[in-house]
């Protein structure tokens, strides 16, 4: 596979076991360009969760290259890993928080993790929670907070680094639909403003319409379809949709 | 929920990754918050103490072996003993005398004393009664000699030869000949007490390993979601070694006062008897500054043991 600036991952026949078991991806080859916003959409066991473990460095394939940032990701030594796990930013679908932390700290982990200085760490979080509308719950542990408390926590901490890349798995499943709706602008305004690449998994097809330059992969039973056109190399150009993928964060 | 603009950040703002691993540290105070502990109420500070407290007295117990077997070599290793055993008393006191110029005479020799009849009855009298004084029991003479270096094998043969030519019936023993078998015992108290050290010290590092293990396995989500977010195994490592060092370090203290307190009580116990021999057993400061050094070299294991154990742990994740 060849580096091309113009995509910041690129799956080339990709699978996925557990174990001795049957796949559960299969054949995946794809690229992902820098920018866009991409849903993942597939029925529950489809495999959104394996595809987006893959994505966020959390598994290895069992076959197939994975090239993401212009490394190949499956000969990538383990300890290399953190490098690329920095450049992610990631909302899991339990939201995994540190329990025993407050907001703030669960927050400001990605930046301590980096040898940040406290001071540049208590600006940027603070600016974080007032992002997300969370000053007032700063100090709150999450045991305390509400799901949709929680879920703009796990927001706020995956984008606070600014990643390159973010992935969320089904973010707005725990939430009711207004704040499903107001999550989703959310990520809209990383993609727009700052120029991050963003993958929803979802299997709430309303929310599709919601990001009209969105790109759709579609996943059944462990194989992606294209009703979008999102995985070609490059995608397709649909008549007053033009798939222009925007400048990358730094 | 509003939509204010997404705060900006300056390049420095941006978290970098490290070069190389672990060049980033975990700050105290946030390793704290990642990995809660009580306040000591775990078993694993208590169980360091214990083992502490055993290799202090074991360590103390051995120097000290070392120290009463030393103090008694120097005391006998340069000395021998003559002995004439003669039952006519004037013979006997002419041979003795005799003895006593040959051995003036010799090169090795520093000092030559005639023990005097009155201290050898004094010395057999509490077997012999007041029969040690009677002249139908005869007392051998005694004659200490003291050398000038640790006599040798060669050295005692030289010496008998030189009295052989004049008194014949003169036998040498050297002192230390008499104290092998206790020098032996003591040896081996030696050993023990440090197959005891050994084994302590084994105990400790399994005990810090379940401890670790345990830790792990309790905080394994925390350190997926750590991983998750980029942190190296260093990082992590680094976060479960200040609970070990927390652990054994207050366990260690404990411990080191509990030996030392036990071996303090067992010197005065043994300072009682008011014994010579046991006097030479006496820990010197070089021996207290060894007994110190035994919680350091406790947290030291229990670190190295933590930090081994965790690296494997963090081995069987992505």
């Amino acid at each position: 596979m060849s580096d091309s600036p113009n995509e910041i991952v690129k799956f080339d026949n990709v699978g996925l076991r557990y174990g001795t078991d049957p796949e559960v991806l299969s054949d995946l080859s794809f690229t992902l360009h820098p920018g866009s916003f991409y849903f993942l959409t597939g029925a529950s066991g489809a495999g959104k969760t394996s595809l987006l473990k893959l994505l966020y460095l959390m598994q290895r394939p069992s076959r197939g290259a994975i090239r993401m940032f212009g490394r190949d990701m499956i000969t990538l030594p383990r300890e290399r890993l953190p490098d690329f796990r920095r450049r992610l930013g990631v909302v899991f679908q339990d939201f995994r928080l540190v329990q025993h932390l407050s907001a703030f700290d669960n927050v400001a982990l990605p930046l301590r993790l980096s040898g940040a200085t406290e001071g540049k760490v208590m600006k940027a979080v603070s600016d974080m929670l007032e992002w997300v509308g969370l000053t007032h719950r700063a100090q709150a542990v999450p045991a305390t907070m509400s799901g949709g408390e929680q879920q703009r926590v796990a927001i706020a901490r995956a984008v606070i680094a600014r990643p390159r890349m973010l992935i969320a798995d089904e973010p707005t499943g725990n939430v009711d639909p207004d704040m499903a709706l107001k999550l989703l602008r959310l990520f809209e305004a990383l993609n727009n403003r700052v120029g991050t690449t963003v993958v929803v998994a979802t299997h709430d097809v309303h929310l599709l319409k919601k990001v009209p330059e969105s790109l759709i992969m579609r996943l059944q039973k462990g194989r992606l379809s294209d009703p979008t056109g999102a995985l070609r190399f490059p995608p397709r150009t649909e008549p007053g949709r033009v798939h222009q993928p925007r400048k990358s964060a730094p | 929920m509003s939509l204010p603009p997404l705060p900006e950040q300056s390049k420095s703002q941006i978290a970098k990754p490290p070069a190389r691993d672990g060049e980033t540290s975990i700050s105290g105070a946030l390793a704290a918050k990642l990995l809660p502990q009580t306040r000591f109420g775990g078993p694993i500070p208590w169980v360091i103490a214990i083992l502490i407290a055993l290799v202090v007295v074991s360590a103390a117990g051995g120097l000290s072996l070392r120290n009463l077997a030393d103090s008694a070599r120097a005391d006998l290793s340069d000395a021998v003993t003559i002995q004439i055993t003669e039952a006519d008393a004037a013979r006997r006191a002419r041979l003795t005398r005799a003895a006593a110029d040959v051995m003036t005479e010799q090169p090795l020799v520093t000092s030559v004393r005639v023990v005097p009849e009155e201290e050898l009855i004094a010395l057999i009298e509490p077997w012999l009664g007041s029969a040690a004084q009677s002249d139908e029991v005869p007392i051998p003479a005694l004659i200490d000699v003291e050398l000038s270096r640790s006599v040798t094998g060669a050295d005692i043969a030289e010496l008998e030869s030189a009295l052989e030519a004049v008194v014949p019936e003169a036998r040498i023993d050297a002192q230390s000949d008499w104290l092998r078998p206790v020098y032996d015992a003591l040896s081996a108290l030696q050993y023990l007490a440090l197959a005891l050290i050994a084994l302590v010290a084994l105990a400790t590092a399994a005990a810090v390993w379940l401890a670790a293990r345990s830790a792990f396995s309790n905080h394994e989500d925390t350190v997926e979601i750590l991983h998750l977010l980029g942190a190296t195994d260093a990082q992590v490592t680094r976060i479960f070694q200040r609970s070990v060092l927390r652990d054994a370090a207050f366990g260690a203290t404990i411990g080191l006062f509990v030996g030392v307190g036990a071996v303090w009580l067992l010197s005065q116990q043994f300072s009682a008897l008011n014994s010579g021999m046991i006097g030479g057993g006496a820990l010197g400061w070089q021996d207290w500054v060894v007994i110190a050094l035994v919680p350091v070299a406790g947290v030291l294991l229990a670190l190295v043991t933590g930090r081994i154990t965790i690296k494997l742990a963090l081995r069987s994740m992505l």
